[in-house]
């Protein structure tokens, strides 16, 4: 027994006129202040204020959105009890859109200990919509939120089944203003929750086919989105494709690549993207020797033909490699511009934290300490696995 | 040899499997939390049993068998049937995918269970090379 859980997702150019029939008293925008810059949090008061909703914006989220964070944005929705919330922005100002949420409903809850067990009764007071500015973070239809710990400098996977986002407003116009860099880093996000959707040990057939579709999708459009980000064909096919990827890993894992970029990130604050994209061919190659072939399925999948087994998972590993080096992104820790000596001194919290992420468990071989502190520094260096 | 579940010496199997794996020590080195874990009738089994496992740093103190769950203290508790448990020991279930499809009900600290999802997988492979014959 298994479920599939989905928002109503609305897509395509001109989605965000959705907004214009919605039913309500009052909304709250969670969102940041690039959002607010560039006219994005505008765009959207203007569709909800036809729909006769008075609105509020809370533009304090940063990347990595911390507890405090929620914390304070559940005060601004305590005091203006809005019906609806919607988050507006890339997957911090989402995630932390549905944390403020939870919190608003559920003032008795411990932020840190919003897990996927038991009933959390939302819906009483508002419902969520979740309208994503990148293409990558599938955050607009997943229930995931992940806060980071300041003091403990780690990034906690959090969330519940049932704040998942009551609509998602996949609009490609609502992304077309992203610069590349982040174009590519959030791309890249969403191959790797492809890829690791089809891969987990929680991958299940309702999954597999939204993988696999993502996959291609970001492999032909990705760099065309990135080097022309006036290509709307290609910015409509990036968004669809992140929220294919979303669905597909949201209803089944994450895994180790995910893992070791949160661990990155939480200490090096290294954009989720790239951190997850930058470890997800060094998994590939470990996972090779033991589960090859949903790699290999997905390699011919992408146009890749293979002759299977493990050889084509490691082809498939620098085929990634290739795609993050034709974008421009670093492909090993060094090229991040991580000193090394500040790298090896935070070692041993980067193996644990990994280890204890919590999508480290659908991992199709699992790593010991030593073997996970190795995946690290060849990592650093840019050697691929041989162990 | 095959150990009967539920028993005792089924729960003291377990104890042995999770005290000789050493990814278990590494991974659950500072957890210190005991368990009960209920085994709950059903049409498989029409007894419910209760099993003790006390963990601390990465070793188990004590398990046994109890007819009751007040029988020692425990700070977490996990209920299933024992149709659910003995798909969990034969491997077919995740005992995460079980909590949240509620086939598993928790009651404890979860914000320190989260924190160990590794010692939680850990367990699950120890669970499962324990040789079980289960009632016909």
């Amino acid at each position: 027994m298994w479920n599939f859980i989905s928002p109503r997702i609305v897509f395509g150019e001109g989605a965000l006129d959705v907004l214009d029939e919605l039913v309500g008293n009052r909304a709250l925008i969670v969102t940041d202040t690039t959002m607010v810059r560039i006219g994005l949090v505008e765009k959207v008061k203007a569709h909800l204020k036809k729909a006769g909703i008075d609105v509020h914006v809370f533009d304090k989220i940063e990347p990595d959105p911390t507890v405090q964070m929620v914390r304070q944005g559940a005060e601004v929705a305590q005091e203006v009890q809005p019906d609806w919330i919607v988050g507006l922005g890339g997957g911090s100002p989402i995630d932390a859109a549905k944390a403020i949420w939870i919190l608003y409903e559920r003032p008795d809850i411990e932020p840190a200990a919003i897990g996927p067990v038991g009933e959390l009764g939302l819906r009483k007071k508002a419902r969520l919509i979740t309208i994503p500015t990148t293409s990558g973070t599938g955050a607009e239809v997943t229930w995931a939120i992940v806060l980071t710990d300041t003091v403990e400098k780690r990034k906690m996977g959090l969330g519940h089944p049932e704040n998942i986002a009551d609509i998602a407003i996949v609009d490609p116009e609502m992304a077309s203003s992203m610069p590349p860099r982040l174009t590519a880093d959030t791309g890249l996000d969403a191959l790797v929750h492809a890829v690791e959707g089809y891969t987990c040990t929680w991958h299940t057939d309702l999954t597999d086919g939204l993988c696999l579709h993502a996959v291609r999708l970001v492999f032909k459009y990705l760099p065309r989105a990135v080097s022309d980000g006036q290509d709307m064909e290609a910015r409509e096919r990036m968004h669809n494709a992140a929220t294919c990827a979303g669905l597909g890993f949201g209803n089944a894992m994450a895994s180790m690549a995910h893992a070791m970029g949160h661990s990155l990130g939480g200490a090096f604050h290294v954009p989720h993207g790239r951190a997850v994209a930058l470890f997800l061919p060094y998994t590939i190659e470990f996972f090779a020797p033991r589960a090859p072939e949903r790699f290999a399925e997905l390699a011919a999948f992408a146009g890749f033909a293979n002759a299977g087994g493990k050889e084509a998972a490691v082809e498939f590993a620098h085929h990634i490699r290739g795609l993050c080096r034709k974008i421009g992104n670093p492909t090993s820790i060094a090229e991040i511009g991580i000193e090394r000596k500040a790298y090896e001194n935070q070692l041993d919290k980067l193996v644990d934290d990994a280890l204890n992420d919590t999508q480290m468990v659908t991992a199709v071989r699992t790593p010991s300490f030593e073997e996970t502190r190795q995946l690290f520094l060849y990592a650093y260096d840019g050697r691929p696995i041989d162990f | 040899m095959a150990f009967k579940f539920p028993s005792d010496e089924w729960v003291k199997e377990f104890a042995r499997q999770i005290n000789s794996n050493k990814a278990y020590e590494e991974s659950g080195k500072d957890w210190e939390g005991d368990w009960i874990f209920t085994v709950e009738a059903d049409e498989a089994y029409p007894k419910t049993v209760y099993f003790f496992i006390g963990l601390y740093h990465g070793k188990v103190t004590d398990a046994a068998m109890m007819e009751s769950e007040n029988a020692l203290e425990a700070q977490y508790f996990m209920r299933g049937s024992f149709t659910t448990w003995r798909k969990t020991i034969e491997g077919k279930l995740d005992p995460i995918q079980g909590l949240m499809t509620r086939k598993f009900k928790l009651k404890g600290n979860l914000m320190k269970v989260l924190r160990y999802p590794r010692s939680a997988k850990e367990l699950v492979n120890c669970v499962v090379r324990v040789p079980t014959e289960f009632p016909s």
